[in-house]
């Protein structure tokens, strides 16, 4: 099965994104709160940094022990009634999938928020065999309406406007009357609520994403601030849980050092409104619950990364911090990374799950700021590891010809002291003199992605060196 | 009386490049507080290479530079990305390599940027200068982030003589400079350098000031290009009174273009 | 052919570099399996108990959920008649099995009640928590017939009996609590860690309740908090 990416295609997606006045209005309207209160979160707990240290050490440790664990896991969900499914592709995992709603003749499945459902494009998959995916996420059913992916991890919507959400749901709720007043946030809310309550309780299948899998209990976890999550994975007889395999966390203390950093990091809040721990299908005495729960487990490249100099990115909880920070996510958004992940993790991730023949764009549009380390929970070292990305392109000639000998050859100068010396007395003295009159240049040869934009300043005309060298002479 | 701080001053390539005057300045700052200042041969720290993924070429230019600076007490570098390079990145640069890398490791430790090295290592609280304008001041990132540079230089421009401190919006986002990212995506960096320029606007100080050229050049080039009428100077040439020069990509005072 | 089970942990032990049959590292596991040691706890809720109970009640509130307290069990019909009535909702409510609701006075009060699931229809139900955390202004309920998890999500307004007693600085202590009854290594079908009403800030950032769940969250403590721990 192919994957459809656009990240290819990194910088015209982001030629448009830059030009689309809706997305630009949306981008400026998120930009500033997830940072305020993200950083009025931290300050509130005095202990945050010291729990970010410890969320961190719980994932190592849980990645330096991750087939241990997943055995652990895997015996207790059985334990509890559930079923393991191991999937290495999404295709395995479509399949096992299908086989579940087939089984129960599902028609209709709801879903609650799941990249991991994003990456195996099992939508399609369902539609393909005639079962309705409902998305019940507020944003996910938003784009889904609009037959578009997220374009942000926990906001799926944040590149809409409101104007945009009503002009779906006319289009697409024709069942309600044409002159009643979608303007406000509220009334698209209210709204979409009573939509979608139909559709859980007509749901035959539920599937959800998870936070987080516990090895200690066999338990699943959704963090959501909706409830839609909930209605998802109780109402329907079958409860599919889709995760990878580094969602796993030994202990229910160690994921509660997960969730105080979490939300946190997200959203600013405490914790989620729902965090819901689930363990197996309907106990004998229930009165409401799923009667079977499934647990399919995609790979999709992980294991791959673990041992390797990828390895940190397996601790990634998908909290949003990174990219709510990010000045390339806040000037383009999500949609031109072009695959599931934006921002720094997506710059991160997507080489190592779809190739950096695909994907090498996403490592290299960035300015190493470094604010995306600066605010992940459990300190992943994103620069570094784009910088990694970079490496291997360097080394496999991936790097754009033009650019690769430019470098080499301000290398090849600066290995060489007196040419560096002598060349650049003698350039920067041309380009002194040609700019001494306007003191800034407004075009320069191969300079387009600078001078296009913006002016570049002369210099002033003599190098340092030079300069030194003279007046230590005359000292 | 201490025996003077031999110090090695790593200009950095921009400013031997582009404006000897913020060398000049460093100079000046090192001396008036008693070291002894050398500037031995140099040329780039590597930080192209090495982030562009060029991971030989960076090696060898930090040998280089590990070779020609590690006799000195200290290196002083106007600058807190190349500053960040040799300090944080050069002792990676060299893991697997036991020796070299200690020979790094000690490099790194005795590395300053400028502003942090008067500061926090020579506890200089005041420098002796005039400079009759509101200025204000963007956190470059590596300084900032690598270096913790942030309260340093503010200290030290509120000793200015006349020199008063406007702070802009988001003094803490980067300006897109981001070395050849400025070139290579040179749309996305315009974008976020537009923003910069408004939040440098908003702050109401005519007079821009930063710790690194890089971003300097770029703040300068896109205020010039939206024709906005702020002087952009190194934050060095303030402290050390040497303002008598055009400012970055300006032209001398009463000068027409 | 081998089987993706087999495949993905070969896979795991080989970008390791183990074979899985090492003993440290299997002590490893077992041991913080066993142990679940617990890791930095904030000083926020480590609290008495009185005080605890003020830090829930301000920590709710923060989260948009309404919590009032009264003296004993015997009271808390008429405060939720009188929480319906003061916002105009119907004086109907659903609730579970649980003992602790069907032995309170609902007859003093002129509410309808019925029990069981919900199934989609029911305004207002009450559940009764199997703690509180005051960390977060947190309540945990658990699955059963006691208290249905529909209850929890489907009506409009979430009515949720807390005992004093049983609010716990922490998630640790509901976790240690939890195996004393399930036993270690066990959990409920489900436990939902419940702050604060449905929300969504998905349409242009703005914050909006009721996305879901129920659009408004009413905690009533009962009692006192005991003097010694919890």
């Amino acid at each position: 099965m192919t994957v459809h990416t656009t990240s290819p295609q990194f910088k015209e997606n982001a030629h448009e994104a830059l030009r689309d006045a809706p997305l630009q209005k949306a981008l400026n309207n998120m930009r500033s709160g997830f940072i305020e209160r993200r950083a009025l979160a931290a300050a509130e707990l005095p202990e945050f940094e010291r729990l970010r240290d410890s969320a961190r050490d719980i994932k190592k440790h849980t990645l330096q022990h991750l087939d241990l664990y997943l055995e652990a896991y895997e015996k207790k969900v059985k334990a509890a009634g559930g079923y393991v499914q191991f999937c290495r592709t999404p295709a395995e995992a479509n399949a096992a999938v299908l086989s579940i709603c087939k089984a129960r003749g599902a028609r209709i499945v709801t879903k609650g928020k799941s990249m991991i459902s994003e990456e195996m494009g099992l939508n399609e998959a369902l539609i393909a065999q005639g079962i309705t995916p409902v998305e019940t996420d507020l944003g996910e059913y938003i784009i889904q309406l609009r037959g578009e992916i997220p374009s942000h991890i926990i906001a799926p919507a944040v590149h809409l406007n409101k104007e945009q959400v009503e002009a779906d749901f006319r289009r697409v709720h024709t069942h309600l009357p044409k002159d009643r007043v979608l303007t406000e946030p509220t009334q698209l809310l209210t709204e979409a609520r009573a939509v979608l309550r139909e559709r859980f309780l007509a749901a035959d299948v539920g599937i959800t994403g998870a936070n987080f899998l516990i090895a200690e209990t066999g338990t699943s976890i959704i963090v959501t601030n909706e409830g839609n999550g909930d209605l998802t994975q109780t109402l329907p007889k079958v409860h599919i849980v889709l995760a990878s395999l580094e969602k796993l966390v030994p202990t229910l203390e160690d994921v509660s050092q997960l969730l105080r950093v979490l939300a946190r990091s997200a959203t600013g809040q405490d914790m989620s409104v729902y965090t819901t721990f689930s363990t197996g299908p309907r106990r004998p005495g229930d009165v409401d619950g799923p009667e079977e729960y499934h647990v399919i487990l995609l790979d999709n490249g992980r294991s791959a990364m673990l041992g390797g100099e990828f390895e940190d990115m397996l601790r990634c909880i998908r909290c949003g911090a990174c990219m709510n920070h990010c000045p390339v996510y806040h000037a383009v958004g999500g949609h031109a990374y072009g695959w599931v992940y934006p921002g720094p993790m997506g710059a991160v991730l997507t080489p190592s799950l779809i190739g950096v023949d695909k994907a090498g764009h996403l490592p290299n549009a960035s300015t190493f700021c470094g604010r995306c380390e600066a605010v992940c929970p459990v300190r992943i070292p994103l620069p570094k590891m784009m910088r990694h990305w970079r490496e291997r392109e360097f080394a496999r000639h991936l790097t754009p010809a033009a650019f690769r000998s430019g470098l080499r050859l301000w290398a090849f100068f600066a290995k060489r002291p007196a040419l560096y010396k002598f060349a650049t007395r003698i350039g920067m003295g041309v380009l002194g003199l040609a700019g001494k009159r306007s003191g800034r240049f407004k075009s320069l040869p191969l300079a387009g992605g600078w001078t296009d934009f913006r002016d570049m300043p002369a210099p002033q005309g003599r190098t340092f060196q030079a300069r030194w060298a003279k007046e230590k002479r005359a000292r | 009386m201490s025996p003077p701080r031999n110090v090695a001053l790593f200009v950095t390539c921009l400013v031997d490049l582009f404006r000897p005057s913020v060398g000049f300045a460093a100079v000046k700052l090192l001396e008036d507080a008693g070291c002894r200042v050398s500037v031995p041969v140099q040329t780039c720290c590597g930080q192209p290479a090495y982030n562009a993924g060029d991971r030989p070429d960076a090696r060898d230019l930090a040998l280089q530079v590990l070779d020609a600076f590690e006799p000195f007490d200290y290196v002083v570098v106007p600058s807190g990305s190349c500053g960040g390079q040799i300090k944080k990145h050069y002792p990676e640069l060299f893991a697997g390599e036991p020796d070299l890398a200690r020979r790094a490791d000690a490099l790194a430790e005795k590395t300053y940027e400028l502003v942090s090295f008067l500061t926090d290592v020579l506890g200089i609280e005041r420098v002796d200068a005039r400079f009759e304008r509101a200025v204000t001041y963007h956190d470059s990132c590596s300084g900032l982030r690598e270096l913790k540079i942030q309260e340093q230089p503010r200290k030290l421009l509120r000793s200015v003589q006349g020199l008063t401190i406007a702070e802009m919006p988001r003094s803490d986002v980067c300006c897109g400079f981001g070395g050849t990212f400025a070139v290579k995506y040179g749309e996305i960096s315009n974008e976020i350098v537009e923003r910069k320029t408004q939040d440098i606007a908003a702050s109401g100080a005519p007079v821009l000031l930063a710790g690194d050229m890089g971003c300097l050049l770029n703040m300068a080039g896109k205020l010039s290009r939206e024709g906005r009428a702020i002087e952009v100077r190194h934050v060095a040439e303030v402290l050390a009174g040497m303002t008598d020069t055009p400012p970055i990509g300006g032209i001398a005072a009463g000068a027409r273009r | 052919m081998t089987a993706p089970r087999d495949d993905i942990l070969a896979n795991i032990r080989r970008s390791l570099g183990v074979s899985g049959a090492e003993a440290p590292r299997r002590a490893n596991v077992a041991t913080r399996l066993e142990n679940a040691p617990r890791g930095l706890i904030p000083a926020r809720g480590q609290l008495g108990p009185a005080a605890r109970v003020a830090m829930f009640k301000e920590q709710a509130k923060r989260a948009q959920a309404s919590v009032t307290q009264v003296a004993r069990p015997q009271d808390v019909p008429a405060e939720i008649a009188r929480f319906l009535r003061d916002r105009n909702l119907p004086a109907t409510v659903r609730i579970g099995a649980d003992a602790r609701l069907t032995a309170m006075p609902w007859s003093e009060t002129a509410l309808e009640v019925s029990a069981g699931r919900s199934d989609g229809g029911d305004p207002n139900a009450v559940s009764h928590a199997f703690g509180g955390v005051a960390e977060s202004g947190t309540l945990a309920l658990v699955s059963g017939p006691d208290n249905p998890t529909t209850l929890n999500f489907l009506p409009d307004n979430h009515i949720v009996i807390v005992s004093a007693v049983d609010v716990a600085g922490d998630y640790e202590t509901i976790w240690q609590r939890l195996r004393e009854q399930t036993g270690k290594g066990a959990m409920p079908r489900t436990v939902n860690l419940i702050t604060g009403p449905s929300r969504s800030a998905d349409i242009e950032q703005t914050l909006l309740l009721g996305a879901h769940g129920p659009r408004t969250l009413h905690i009533i403590i009962v009692g006192e908090p005991q003097p010694s721990g919890g």
